[in-house]
């Protein structure tokens, strides 16, 4: 038999399909994206220099990113417990908790921000039983983490939720029967099988936190140098007509996401390769 | 070990799985739970393992009562339908698991452990395999690893749940063997699950038939298909033809004909006199002539000639489809041809109640 170059598929649209993922690609995302790069372009390398490494801008990044980072890692373990308590058990009003995890989305995110500062105000209801334990979390960076902790938890529930739902009882009895303890299966047979929907998780909600801006300018109060976001920052700069300045700032935020992205799906691709391969 | 169990009961929800049940498994037995799916055969299995609790009753390992007993002591292997293989670990780490998972201070080297997962997979014969993963294996492949990983623990009894189930007619086969000579080897008491009457037929010791939650006939192969303690097994195991007629005053009606039959046992529904005969395929013999009262007319619709036996197809006079299976020789002897007429002769036959 002559040898096949063109690959034959089953499915034919494989041009259209790419095309209009391209075309669709580019002008959703790209396009606007690389404005942003056009517009960095237009300030030399000092002028960048500065708007990047002032000691407020590093200060903004600082907190952004560990805000971000502090947001899903909490929202990976407590996320999971309210997947695992949804998928596993059953009781009342668990479709009413179900519901309840999709609010973060829909809730817009200024309404997030007044709520909570609000209830976490040291005279709120809640922050006023931390604050004789010298705990302040409304404008503190606790609270920027607490903001991007509430956005970021959807992503980490829905993310593990299906994963947890297909991973069969029988691996768990394969092992009991092999005689592992409970925490011996949970650790060597369950958790193994969602790391990759938990790296998926811990991503979206990263992504997320790292561009929230509706409910952080509630909480945080925006003391520069203190408790003040790159996106806000951002927004300030843009407020005094400093385009370019605001563009740079972003440039640098984006590519820093984006190569923590690029590694997480690297890390996520490796770890689900052998379980699919 | 041996395994007995006392008046296993098991409900989900209205649904009874397992109905007041007793077996006693003697121990180096290998038995079959044979029944259609539904029977409660796997409740039954995983009861025993302990992965389900039964409603009452009690399991007994070794005449001690076991059912305080949790799963991970129980010191029993199971082998699950699909195999339960963990993905995300090599099949040599698949088979340590179990010794890997033994507390520190009782737990082997990781020397002695290399060495017995070793030692297990050139037992199923997967030695050449132990950096794969699952996924990367066949079915037959990881069916073997599956049982290499149960033996591991060296389980006093091994229960496997339809362990051939998912693989194709050829691996089936070999696998079969091979489980019956392993058995032999290792002298384990081992109870599996199957619908399959021939994998239960060929493999088992003893095979325990089930039907709705209740054992119909334990016995041996031989015992369960030759000597069938009701209608049940005898339908269940190997086909056979089913004729509804009548007994009237000791004689048997199929449709209108009278049909005189020997070694009967004739239990007919004592008010409406209902009947069903059922003969197998091959207890069926075509004859050109009527003989008497012993044979019945009958019409060939279908001839199949593919196979050690060739398998004929025909309708009674009264309407019912009736199988035939004859030799080759008597085949070519008789040379039938598609609606040809000819008189059936069952060789022997059992008759059972009308159920309805």
């Amino acid at each position: 038999m002559a040898s096949n170059t063109k690959r034959s598929n089953v499915l034919p649209g494989f041009g259209l399909t790419l095309g209009f993922t391209l075309a669709y690609l580019g002008i959703v995302v790209l396009i606007p994206i690389s404005t942003i790069f056009f517009k960095t372009f237009t300030l030399t390398w000092p002028q960048f220099w500065a708007a990047v490494a002032s000691p407020r801008t590093i200060a903004a990044y600082r907190l952004s990113f560990s805000a971000s980072i502090a947001g899903a890692l909490v929202n990976s373990v407590f996320g999971f417990i309210v997947a695992w308590s949804l998928v596993r058990y059953e009781f009342p009003g668990k479709s009413l908790i179900d519901v309840m995890v999709d609010l973060p989305f829909a809730l817009p995110t200024s309404v997030a921000g007044i709520t909570l500062t609000a209830i976490y105000a040291s005279n709120g209801w809640i922050g006023r039983y931390l604050a004789p334990l010298g705990i302040k979390v409304a404008y503190t960076p606790l609270g920027v983490a607490v903001a991007l902790t509430f956005v970021g938890l959807p992503f980490v529930v829905r993310t593990i939720q299906p994963v947890l739902e297909d991973l069969d009882q029988e691996y768990e009895e394969a092992a009991a029967t092999l005689g592992a303890s409970r925490l011996q299966t949970f650790v060597l047979v369950i958790a193994p099988a969602l790391i990759p929907a938990l790296l998926t998780g811990f991503a979206l909600a990263f992504a997320r936190a790292l561009g929230e801006y509706g409910s952080v300018v509630f909480i945080s109060g925006n003391m520069p140098m203190h408790t003040e976001v790159v996106p806000l920052l951002i927004m300030s700069k843009l407020e005094q007509f400093d385009y370019a300045g605001a563009t740079a700032i972003a440039v640098v935020m984006l590519t820093v996401s984006f190569l923590i992205l690029l590694g997480v799906n690297v890390l996520q691709r490796w770890s689900s390769r052998r379980l699919t391969a | 070990m041996s395994i007995e169990l006392r008046n296993i009961a098991k409900k989900f929800g209205d649904f009874v799985a397992v109905d007041n049940l007793n077996l006693h498994i003697e121990t180096g037995e290998l038995v079959a739970l044979l029944g259609l799916s539904g029977s409660g055969k796997t409740t039954l299995l995983r009861i025993i393992a302990g992965l389900e609790t039964p409603d009452t009753g009690e399991v007994l390992f070794h005449g001690e009562d076991a059912s305080d007993v949790s799963v991970r002591e129980r010191k029993v292997g199971f082998v699950f339908q699909h195999y339960a293989l963990f993905r995300h670990m090599t099949v040599f780490e698949n088979v340590a698991f179990g010794l890997r998972v033994i507390p520190r201070r009782a737990r082997p080297a990781e020397a002695a452990i290399a060495r017995r997962v070793h030692e297990l997979l050139k037992l199923v014969q997967l030695d050449f395999l132990a950096d794969r993963y699952p996924s990367q294996l066949s079915g037959g492949q990881r069916q073997r690893v599956a049982l290499a990983r149960t033996l591991a623990v060296e389980p006093k009894v091994l229960l496997l749940d339809e362990p051939f189930g998912a693989l194709d007619a050829k691996v089936r086969q070999e696998l079969r063997r091979w489980l019956r000579r392993l058995h032999d080897e290792i002298k384990i008491t081992s109870v599996f699950v199957t619908h399959d009457q021939e994998e239960a037929l060929e493999l088992a010791n003893r095979i325990v038939v089930m039907n709705q939650g209740r054992i119909e006939q334990i016995g041996s192969a031989e015992e369960v298909y030759h000597h069938p303690a009701n209608a049940f097994v005898y339908n269940f195991l190997g086909n056979v033809n089913l004729f509804h007629g009548r007994i009237e005053n000791g004689r048997v009606f199929l449709g209108d004909t009278a049909v005189e039959l020997e070694n009967t046992h004739a239990h007919a529904h004592p008010e409406t006199g209902k009947a069903v005969l059922y003969v197998r395929p091959h207890l069926l013999e075509i004859v050109m002539k009527p003989n008497g009262k012993q044979t019945f007319p009958a019409t060939v619709k279908s001839i199949n000639p593919a196979g050690p036996q060739v398998k004929i197809e025909l309708v009674a006079e009264w309407g019912d489809m009736v199988q035939v299976e004859i030799d080759h020789e008597r085949y070519q002897a008789l040379h039938l041809e598609p609606g040809a007429n000819v008189f059936l002769r069952p060789k022997e036959q059992k008759l059972f109640v009308y159920s309805i």
